[in-house]
């Protein structure tokens, strides 16, 4: 049977745009294995225990990234530490307690406004506040503090949804049993948004854990033999790390395959964090039955 | 009242039918009774067996109407004004049956008489029988319309009625007690006039379930006189 | 001055409700008799719901609403200044029209309440877990898996839970809105005929949209419309001569 002109040119328009999303899903699965791929090559030669484990030697030209993963860890881990409560509390305020209204509204505004500030920014904020005028100079405690500004608007946002997400049913049941509305916070609506809560924050520490600029001014040392006793220490980190041998040193070349062994360890971990969040929110999906 | 735009209107159509065949029935009725009295007055013994032929229409119709109103129970639940509509549709149909059987009795009283000399002119008799019609018309147009006033006036009628029949009592006890050959004709026309009676008694009870029906109140078992006069005009409050 | 004893549990004296800007109930005045079972039947958007909500300060929880009037329960007005809404909730359950067990066991959902209200003993908690659930006539379905989760249960069974748990703080008046619009026939009927039951020892009273439910379990029926309360009379009355045409228009489906 002939297919009238117009239907055929519909079906052209069809293909082609099918076409066009075919294509643009290919370049990004493409470039982003490509990416991969390339960072793997070039540093899974480096990686092996040692490398892991032992301290930089030879003005960071041999040796391990054992300090900079620590100090990676324990920058995160303070962000979080900062982030977290600081964060569900501002959600709670913002979802449950205060009075929707222009107030409400400035502040949404504001805490996306944060979310979009380049973080070099941050860098020079956590400089500005922590690290000269409350005099806590460069240590974890300052950089896990910028940190932890970084990723507040994040894990508010990803609170909020998770307290929006806690059926209205669930307060009403609650309130109407005479229960105190901060204790049906407490005992019905965080217990249930908490999964939630924690794959956004999950997220959060992975761009914690990536990011170079807020921690250069503030806690990342070019290089510490010494591993931190405490908060008020300096630490290396991963990123900071893979700048300065990329762009500092006076052996830029023959660090190569320590600055690619790093960066695989800092992808494979912020891969491997976003793949603990994706795994939970999975689990909870299957599990919620409301 | 006022009829205010139902949501259903299957409904509304079922709830209507309903109405036309009750309508219909007593239509059918009031011509019996028209045709049996008429035979009885020109003594047409074949009018009078066209009425208990048209007997079975009517006792059609009440069975027809009597599913009508069960089905409508059933699958509507009607409450309310729907509820004492029903209730006064499914009563109303009874006494129309028993209207319909009464009919039947005095043609066949007819036919007896009609066979026999006649004993007296009839009086009393027709204007009876103009009466009962009556009684069976308002009753309904009462039903059809609502209409507590008019239904209320058919309920007074009846006492009229009543002393027609007494009246005719008398007259034929002295025919019967002069002249004993008389009684078997009295005794017929004594049952005519006593059916006429009781068909009233049943166009009273229609108006009965009419007064009901619009005010809820029930006054079946009260005398037309100790009914209060303005038991129409409790009007509810509307606004 | 004679005194008659006052049977009212509950009453609302001239309330008027606004929501913001908007007046959703007007001059309202009934009383909730003891041991009675009132229905509030209606159009959506007639004010029902929102009575039904005032009577245990639901409607605190959404921003911008103002009363008027009084709510008089026990010889308080609930509105009171130092009247604590948590203290009037625990003495006036509710139960909703969509089943809304929390996602915890069967004995948690019932246990939630009495725990925060300070019952901890155990012994106690059991017997009063086993009171609630047979008061709901669920006992018998649920005592063996007590320890699993609400969330397994069917539609009608969340429900009586739900009422298990409003029973179990030992309410005196059981508020509930269109409890059975989200369940099959045969819950409905269970639930309805559980209503009939529990007002032995309860006030109920019942926002539904079906007439024939109210007709069937209740001793008083409201009917409103745009927020005024046209006409409340005993069930029995409103169904077979209400003495407003509203109403009877209303429930022979003549609106609109």
């Amino acid at each position: 049977m002939a297919i009238p002109s117009t239907m055929r040119w519909r079906y052209f328009k069809e293909g082609l745009f099918f076409a066009l999303v075919r294509l643009s899903a290919l370049v990004i699965t493409v470039s982003l294995g490509g990416l991969l791929l390339y960072i793997f090559l070039n540093g899974f030669r480096t990686v092996n225990w040692a490398f892991l484990t032992l301290p930089p030697t030879d003005s960071m030209t041999k040796g391990g990234i054992m300090p900079a993963i620590l100090g990676t860890f324990y920058l995160t881990l303070g962000a979080i530490a900062v982030a977290l409560p600081l964060g569900i509390m501002s959600a709670i305020y913002l979802t449950e307690y205060a009075k929707q209204g222009p107030i409400v509204r400035i502040i949404r505004i504001g805490v996306n406004c944060l979310a979009g500030v380049p973080s070099i920014v941050f860098g020079l904020f956590g400089l500005g506040l922590f690290v000269v005028f409350l005099q806590f100079g460069s240590c974890i405690l300052s950089g896990a503090l910028t940190l932890g500004i970084l990723i507040l608007p994040t894990i508010i946002g990803a609170s909020e949804e998770a307290l929006k997400g806690v059926p209205q049913t669930f307060r009403e049941a609650s309130l109407a049993l005479g229960v105190s509305k901060w204790q049906t916070i407490y005992r019905i609506v965080l217990p249930n948004a908490l999964p939630g809560i924690l794959t956004g924050s999950i997220l959060g520490i992975g761009r914690a854990a990536g990011e170079t600029a807020p921690i250069m001014f503030t806690a990342a040392a070019f290089y510490t033999a010494k591993l931190p006793s405490s908060i008020l220490d300096e630490v290396m980190a991963l990123p900071f790390h893979i700048y300065v041998l990329a762009t500092a040193g006076t052996h830029i070349e023959e660090t190569r395959p320590i600055q690619y062994g790093t960066v695989l360890v800092l992808v494979g971990l912020v891969l491997g964090v976003d793949l603990i969040a994706i795994f939970i929110r999975s689990f909870i999906r299957k599990r919620k039955r409301w | 009242m006022d009829e205010i735009k139902r949501t259903s209107s299957h409904y509304e159509r079922e709830l209507q039918d309903i109405k036309q065949n009750i309508l219909y029935a007593g239509v059918l009725t009031e011509m019996a009774i028209q045709n049996v009295v008429v035979a009885l007055l020109e003594r047409k013994s074949e009018l009078a067996r066209k009425v208990i032929d048209g007997d079975k229409e009517i006792d059609k119709l009440d069975t027809e109407i009597e599913e009508q109103c069960i089905r409508l129970l059933a699958l509507r639940q009607p409450i309310a004004r729907d509820l004492r509509f029903i209730t006064t549709a499914i009563k109303i149909n009874g006494h129309l049956e028993r209207i319909g059987d009464m009919a039947v009795n005095i043609a066949e009283k007819v036919l007896q008489l009609n066979e026999v000399p006649q004993l007296k002119p009839y009086i009393d008799l027709p204007r009876m029988g103009e009466i009962a019609r009556e009684m069976i018309r308002g009753s309904l147009d009462a039903f059809v319309r609502e209409e507590c006033e008019l239904a209320n006036h058919i309920r007074r009628m009846d006492s009229t009625i009543d002393t027609l029949n007494e009246q005719i009592f008398r007259e034929l006890l002295t025919f019967m007690l002069e002249d004993t050959r008389t009684v078997h004709r009295a005794l017929l026309i004594m049952q005519v006039s006593k059916n006429l009676e009781r068909i009233a008694d049943h166009a009273k009870g229609i108006a009965d379930m009419v007064v009901y029906m619009v005010t809820g109140i029930n006054v079946r078992h009260q005398w037309p006189g100790d009914t209060s006069d303005n038991i129409c005009d409790e009007k509810r409050d509307d606004s | 001055m004679v005194t008659v004893e006052d049977t009212r549990v509950i009453y609302v004296k001239n309330v008027n409700f606004y929501y913001g800007g908007f007046r959703a109930l007007t001059d309202i005045t009934m009383d909730f008799e003891q041991n009675r079972v009132t229905a509030l039947i209606g159009p959506s958007g007639c004010g029902k719901s929102t009575l039904l909500r005032l009577l245990n300060r639901m409607n605190d929880l959404i921003d911008g609403t103002r009363v008027e009037g009084e709510v008089i329960f026990e010889g308080n007005n609930i509105y009171d200044a130092k009247v604590d809404p948590v203290d009037i909730r625990r003495r006036i359950g509710m139960v909703f029209q969509k089943p809304n067990p929390f996602p915890k066991s069967i004995y948690n959902n019932i246990t939630y309440g009495p725990r925060l209200a300070g019952l901890n003993n155990r012994i106690d908690l059991e017997a009063l877990v086993e009171r609630s659930l047979r008061q709901a006539v669920l006992w018998d379905e649920v005592k063996d898996i007590l320890n699993q989760s609400a969330m397994m249960l069917s539609g009608g069974q969340q429900q009586r839970l739900c009422i298990a748990r409003a029973l179990a703080m030992k309410p005196d008046v059981l508020l509930m809105d269109e409890p059975t619009s989200a369940l099959d026939p045969i819950s409905t009927a269970k639930i309805e005929e559980l209503i009939q039951d529990l007002k032995k020892l309860y006030t109920i009273i019942i926002v539904t949209h079906n007439m024939q439910q109210a007709a069937r379990i209740s001793d008083m029926t409201g009917f409103f419309y745009i927020g005024k309360l046209i006409e409340f009379n005993a069930t029995e009355k409103i169904f077979t001569k209400p003495d407003h045409k509203q109403t009877e228009d209303y429930i022979t489906g003549r609106f609109g």
